[in-house]
């Protein structure tokens, strides 16, 4: 291994930041990490947009909102390799079901009808980023590289697909490794 | 003199009136499969278990064993036919791992582990569809169901009842239950119905036990489909 470190930018899009805990779940792996991995933009650094010679690029979550499609664009402009992180990112997860009911349904229990509500309106702020009509997996935007199933998956899982990685090999995850759930 | 059949270079016995799937499970080779058990008529719906006969592409479920068949099982291209096939099965219905009770059971999920499955690859349909829950004891959720008409068969064979068919084709096909009103309530399964239990997915749920086993300590958390298969469907064919 070179002395240049490896750039690692990872983000979550519709997820829950379940997987980024599970990532810490490295736990002191992480000092071991870090000697060959410097991270870019994360929400665990606060840099805000990608550096254009990212290597890898972690993506927990799905795309529901216009916002996470040019994060997502982002992303696989600037990295190398692109990762699906966790069963939102792969299927749409959670946030996917809400694919069963329409947009405005939803708008209108969570913001109108529902029960505790005060001063009901629809948040229209120009800031906020527009819901899309369906919350999407990540492959159906960009081209994924590689796929960490799980809900979410082990902080196991990232240590043997980054090991690999760092070391040159093709990442492979063995049986008690993969899990949808 | 046994009759022999080759599979991926095995010689492998058979017996006449048995199927390429019946001959391999006796000898112990797993044939990626979900449609298809033993204890029912072989439908040969769900394709996993494309076999090359010959250099011809053939159910190993459905077709019968014969002298002089040289049979490949595994290959890639076989193999990622059959990845493709379950990624479509995923796409096409609902299947979220997380939220489903049977995470872990589930035969569909143990297949895609077993074809080193770790995305869905076509876009997801998204498709609506509906629950019945209005059974005392027993739930159908059609975001899961793969039509692989276990139910419908187990229904048929061993309930010696009628409760379950496939209706309409293509993308409007359905699980639909023979009653009046369409609800499950209204038909005659009971919860000791084989056909209650068969759902190699988690269209078909007994309630009030789906957490009973925890996520972690189920059949295929640690096990992979074809050991725990060649058990269970292997030689005595006992289920």
């Amino acid at each position: 291994m070179t002395n240049k470190k490896v750039k690692v930018a990872t983000v979550s899009l519709a997820g829950c930041f379940g997987c980024h805990m599970s990532f810490l779940d490295l736990d002191e792996r992480l000092v071991e990490l870090v000697e060959h991995v410097e991270f870019d933009r994360s929400p665990l650094t606060d840099i805000e947009h990608c550096s254009a010679d990212c290597d890898i690029g972690l993506i927990e979550g799905g795309v529901c909102n216009s916002e996470n499609v040019h994060v997502l664009r982002e992303f696989r402009k600037n990295c190398k390799i692109l990762v699906a992180v966790g069963a939102c990112a792969i299927n749409g997860g959670l946030p996917a079901m809400r694919n069963h009911i329409s947009l405005e349904d939803c708008l209108n229990e969570a913001y109108v009808h529902g029960i505790g509500v005060e001063n009901p309106q629809i948040p229209n702020d120009v800031e906020l980023p527009l819901l899309l009509d369906k919350v999407h997996p990540i492959h159906e935007v960009v081209k994924i590289d590689y796929f960490l199933p799980g809900c979410p998956p082990s902080a196991d899982v990232f240590w043997k697909f980054l090991t690999d990685l760092l070391a040159g090999r093709e990442p492979s995850l063995n049986y008690e490794l993969v899990h949808f759930d | 003199m046994n009759k022999t059949i080759v599979i991926d270079g095995k010689v492998i016995p058979f017996q006449d009136g048995q199927t390429i799937m019946e001959a391999a499970a006796e000898a112990g080779i797993y044939i990626a499969h979900l449609c298809h058990n033993p204890q029912f008529t072989p439908h040969g719906s769900c394709k996993l278990c494309t076999v090359k006969v010959n250099g011809r592409n053939c159910s190993a479920c459905t077709f019968p064993a014969s002298e002089g068949q040289n049979i490949t099982n595994i290959s890639k291209e076989l193999n990622d036919d059959r990845e493709k096939i379950t990624q479509m099965l995923f796409v096409e219905g609902n299947h979220f791992c997380p939220s489903c009770e049977k995470t872990g059971n589930c035969n569909l999920q143990a297949v895609a582990y077993h074809l080193g499955m770790t995305d869905n690859h076509f876009p997801h349909f998204f498709e609506n569809r509906e629950v019945d829950a209005s059974h005392p004891d027993v739930m159908i959720d059609h975001n899961r169901c793969i039509f692989c008409t276990l139910c419908v068969r187990a229904s048929q064979e061993v309930d010696s009842k009628n409760v379950f068919a496939i209706s309409g084709r293509g993308l409007e096909k359905r699980l639909v239950v023979n009653s009046e009103s369409g609800l499950l309530k209204d038909s005659d399964l009971d919860v000791n119905d084989c056909a209650a239990h068969i759902c190699p997915t988690g269209a078909i749920l007994i309630k009030r036990t789906g957490y009973k086993v925890p996520i972690g300590q189920r059949i295929f958390d640690h096990a992979h489909i074809d050991t725990v298969t060649l058990a269970n469907e292997g030689a005595s064919h006992d289920e």
